[in-house]
């Protein structure tokens, strides 16, 4: 008979514990889980990524609604148990259910310590625990206005380094004397506040809080000096505390947290507690590594191993500020019967210490090289013996034995059971181990099998690492294929972080993503310039110097340095007034070439540099603007002759492409775009082949995209059907903005489309009206700065030097 | 080797290129991000692709047509690619620059 298990609290722990569970003894419980949070179970410690932008909430659920209705869980959410009845076996919620159970979890976390002064609960004043705390603090920090955050630990440097990226005006208040005293010594405290104060945010130390002040809301900090630091808003991140009350009111024994024997059992044995609630082997835990080890425990207990134990084991610290390296590990203390070695490199902002007591590492300091922390670690653990390499210990791995190892080495030569992932304590064999049997062959597979850098992701390079040992040549990093050998930072990261860290200039990019060459390559020049004309219309300075020489020149470099001039027919529509400017520009430069192209218009080839200005001076005179056959931007709108003329139109397909060019032409896309409007499903226009096309019928516009007719062919999908042409010219510049916001540069809307899912994007831009609108206006906002046409800029006299030689020099001979 | 003045640094934008010509054919003189000056034939050992006419960076340039890269300061091709351009010489007086060409005479008739 299935026996009821009852779990509070859906954080981290017991999500863990159920996964054992469900693997270990599947369909032996019913599962019902109260949860306080209105939500599924989130990786709590990737909050700050959430914070700062660099990941999105959807990015660290852990599991998704779907995960529940699988395991027949049933989970309440937004549901706080108030209650709990060791007699009767019931947990009563403050919605008023009450459920028995067989067995009971209580993994109810910790509570934020809020400072005992006047002042603590004004509006405004937050802590940092949970989604509910980073959506109050994004909602304050669109202020832009100060913020203070109290408190100089993991947490509070985290929402500090948050909030300064979201553009806020950030102060640390910390008590002591240096930062992150209990993980750092002074010398890597006082080296990570220059860090922090590099970035803007203001530190004062020592800094004793008396009061919060204003009214109605928070307006400052008062510190015992008599000083008043101004915030608008104040984050206290001092320190937490296990959330036992429950428990307590229960008749649980309760200590500072809920005492738990190492098989997790409170003082009713029925009655389970895991996570930061729980207290154990007298100590309470605020990292996931123990917490982790508790669910396994409580998940072998739950399905029958009375063997499984709790062990305690010290977990390294580590900070997810981009940008900040450090480690830190067991004690470092000063002490008579304690030696240290210690490395300082100022120019490289390097410092590293190890405490050592006969001859075994205690503890481990590492900033701004981290790279060791792992077999720092391995040795520590081992108590290994280390007065052979005393000499060259601090210098890492790769000094041991000779000649310095390459960080690749220096992974394969870490032993089996060397710790890879801190947070779940996974060591290097079993992710060898898993990659080889279940045949894995990316980094998402490893963290499904193996949960390795499936957490707070900083040893994701040691596991690729491993990968690489492992497969060989046939590790195909395609996850994270990095934009070019400058960076090693993928598109798709560098986009988010651009609009994270709020970078404007390629200099900023490459200076706070640490690219490895001083101005790029050409590859990811131009990808930068686009991402930031893309993100920054109104502020990013286009960078003429990072574009290629097409979008330079706005005209078609050609096999012999020539160019070819390919103005705007609007829909393919023109005149006769038109084709006589052309034939008169063509008669006048001697033009060799006139071609009618593919995308119905007039290609003018064979022109000299030198000539260009003058060539567009004239056919500008005669209306026309450049057709931007060298961007990657709107090409071509073809239409048909539609319901103007055709016998079978259903609607003015030529008028809608018209309409669709004057709208569109100028912006700036990944790839270049092309389009076409046809007036029936006789499909004259080509529209099924193109990256959006539009195929009229009876009752109104059918909107397709992901079409290619180039090196891939592929028929479109169907986006949708609309009623108006107004709706079907909102939903393709909705379409087109959503994928000039998502696509990395170089990818056209058909493989964009594969990668982000054709229902995702449905849904985005068709059903979802309110993101439609807001893509919508995005778009006709950079359009104010983009549709500009190139050729009469450059006619008024703009980027004149590009058109003609420096100088002419040594024909003075023959010139005489 | 005659020296000959072209212009001034300022005619040449950061990581770009201008020519310059002369009886022996176009010069591209470039000018780097961290304003070193280099002068080079115009002339891809490609295909003849125009190299003033593509994408600086660092020391190098990215020829505009099939993307060889072009050492500024020795000419060669990097990575893959095999062939060189011709180097000149320049000389930089305070803002001021020049090339220098030799046996200009012979050819310029
Ligand atoms: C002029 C034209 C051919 C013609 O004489 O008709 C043409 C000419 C070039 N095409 Fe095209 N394509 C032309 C229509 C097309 C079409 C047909 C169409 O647009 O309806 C296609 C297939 C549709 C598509 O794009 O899916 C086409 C697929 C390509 C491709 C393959 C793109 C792909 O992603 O698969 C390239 C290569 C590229 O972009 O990397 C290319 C590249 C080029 C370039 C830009 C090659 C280059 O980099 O120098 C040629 C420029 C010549 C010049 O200076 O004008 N052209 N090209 C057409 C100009 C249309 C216009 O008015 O702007
Ligand atoms: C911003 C931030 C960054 C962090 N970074 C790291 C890091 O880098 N590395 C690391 O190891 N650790 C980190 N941590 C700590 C880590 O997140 C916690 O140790 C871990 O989440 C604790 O898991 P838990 O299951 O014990 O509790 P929690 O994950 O806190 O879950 C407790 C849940 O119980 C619910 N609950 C409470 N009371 C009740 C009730 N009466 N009824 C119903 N539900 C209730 C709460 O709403 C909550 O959802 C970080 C924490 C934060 C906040
Ligand atoms: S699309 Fe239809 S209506 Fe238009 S020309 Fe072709 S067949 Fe005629
Ligand atoms: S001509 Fe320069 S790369 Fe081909």
């Amino acid at each position: 008979m299935t026996e009821k298990l009852v779990i509070i609290g859906n954080g981290m722990a017991p999500g863990r514990m159920l996964e054992h569970l469900f693997e270990q003894a599947p369909g032996r419980y019913a599962v019902t889980i109260f949860n306080a949070e209105p939500r599924v179970n989130y990786d709590r410690i990737m909050l700050s990524p959430v914070l700062s932008g660099e990941k999105s909430y959807e990015e660290i659920v852990i599991h998704g609604d779907r995960w529940y209705v699988d395991n027949a869980v049933t989970l309440y959410k937004g549901h706080r148990i108030i209650a709990i009845d060791p007699v009767a076996k019931t947990v009563t919620s403050d919605h008023g259910v009450t459920e028995g159970y067989d067995r009971l979890v209580i993994a109810t976390g910790s509570v934020p310590f809020i400072i005992p002064v006047p002042g603590n609960n004004l509006p405004g004043v937050l802590t940092y625990r949970d989604l509910d705390d980073v959506h109050a603090m994004l909602l304050a920090a669109q202020s832009r206005a100060k913020a203070v955050v109290i408190g100089g630990g993991l947490l509070g440097l985290e929402a500090a380094a948050g909030l300064n990226a979201r553009g806020m005006d950030v102060t640390v208040l910390h008590v002591m004397p240096t930062l992150m005293e209990r993980q750092l010594d002074p010398a890597a405290g006082y080296l990570l506040q220059k860090a922090v104060e590099e970035r803007g945010i203001k530190v004062i130390t020592k800094a004793n809080t008396q009061a919060i002040i204003g009214d109605p809301r928070v307006e400052g900090v008062a510190l015992a000096d008599g000083s008043v630091v101004p915030a608008s808003l104040v984050v206290m991140a001092v320190g937490i505390r296990p959330n036992a009350a429950l428990a307590r009111d229960a008749g649980l024994a309760v200590n500072r947290g809920i005492v738990v024997d190492d098989a997790m059992r409170t003082s009713d044995p029925d009655i389970l507690a895991i996570g930061e609630c729980a207290e154990v082997g007298g100590q309470v835990y605020g990292l996931v590594a123990p917490l982790y080890e508790m669910a396994r425990v409580a998940a072998s207990r739950l399905a029958g191993d009375d063997t499984a134990a709790f062990v305690h084991a010290d977990t390294p610290t580590k900070l997810k500020v981009t940008g900040i390296d450090l480690f830190s590990l067991g004690d470092f203390a000063d002490g008579d019967d304690r030696q240290e070695i210690v490395l300082r490199d100022a120019s490289a902002g390097v410092y590293k210490r190890l405490v050592l007591k006969d001859n075994r590492i205690i503890g481990t300091v590492l900033y701004g090289e981290t790279a060791d922390g792992a077999w720092f670690n391995d040795l520590k653990k081992k108590q290994t013996d280390i007065s052979e390499m005393r000499d060259t210990l601090i210098f890492g791995q790769a000094y041991q034995g000779g000649a310095p190892l390459d960080p690749m080495a220096a992974v394969a030569a870490l032993p089996d059971d060397a710790e890879i992932c801190g947070c779940n304590g996974v060591c290097k064999g079993k992710i060898t181990g898993a990659i080889a049997g279940k045949g894995l062959t990316s980094l998402d597979d490893v963290r499904a099998h193996t949960k390795a850098s499936a957490s707070c992701g900083s040893c994701t390079g040691l596991v690729e690492q491993l990968m690489v040992l492992t497969l060989g040549d046939s590790y195909n990093p395609a996850a994270v294929q990095p934009m070019c050998s400058c960076t090693s930072l993928g598109h798709d990261d560098v986009r988010r972080l651009i609009k994270a860290k709020g970078l404007k200039t390629i200099p900023a990019v490459m200076q706070e993503l640490e690219w490895k060459t001083s101005c790029g390559c050409a590859k990811c020049r131009p990808a930068l310039n686009y991402y930031l004309v893309c993100d920054w219309p109104d502020e990013y300075a286009d960078d003429y110097q990072s574009r290629f020489v097409n979008e330079r020149v706005h005209a078609n470099i050609q096999k012999d340095g020539t160019y070819s001039v390919v103005p705007r027919m609007w829909g393919g529509m023109t005149s006769a007034r038109e084709l006589r400017a052309i034939a008169d520009v063509v008669d006048k430069f001697a033009i060799p070439a006139v071609k009618v192209t593919g995308g119905q218009r007039i290609d003018m080839l064979g022109i000299r540099k030198e000539d260009l200005p003058a060539v567009w001076a004239d056919l500008g005179a005669a209306g026309f603007v450049s057709g931007h056959a060298y961007a990657k931007g709107l090409r071509t709108v073809k239409t048909c002759v539609g319901s103007d003329w055709c016998r079978f139109g259903t609607q003015d397909s030529t008028g809608l492409g018209i309409r669709i060019e004057k709208f569109m032409w100028g912006s700036w896309t990944p790839a270049k775009v092309k389009m076409a409007v046809s007036g029936c499903p006789r499909n004259c226009a080509e529209a099924t082949c193109k990256d959006v096309g539009v195929i009229c019928v009876d009752s109104g516009f059918e909107i397709h995209f992901a079409g290619a007719a180039g090196l891939d062919i592929k028929g479109t999908e169907v986006l949708g059907l609309v009623r108006t042409e107004d709706e079907a010219l909102e939903v393709i510049v909705a379409l087109t903005q959503m994928y000039r916001e998502q696509a990395r540069y170089h990818e056209r809307i058909y493989k964009w489309a594969k990668r982000v899912g054709i229902a995702e994007i449905k849904r985005q831009t068709l059903d979802d009206r309110e993101r439609r609108r807001g893509y919508f206006d995005r778009f006709v906002f950079s359009q104010r700065f983009a549709q500009v046409d190139p050729w009469s800029e450059r006619v008024s006299g703009k980027d004149k030097h590009e058109f003609k030689p420096m100088a002419t020099v040594g024909y003075a001979a023959a010139a005489e | 080797m005659t020296w000959f003045a072209i212009g001034s640094m300022k005619d040449i934008p950061r990581r770009g290129a201008r020519c310059v010509q002369t009886p022996q054919g176009r010069i591209a003189v470039f000018r780097t991000a961290d304003d070193q000056i280099f002068a080079i034939e115009d002339q891809c050992p490609h295909k003849g692709g125009p190299l003033s006419q593509g994408l600086v960076h660092g020391a190098a340039v990215t020829c505009p047509l099939h993307n060889w890269v072009i050492s500024l300061e020795t000419g060669k091709a990097l990575g893959a690619d095999e062939g060189a351009v011709r180097t000149i010489p320049v000389n930089v007086e305070g803002e001021r620059l020049f090339i220098a060409l030799d046996a200009i005479a012979d050819k310029a008739a």
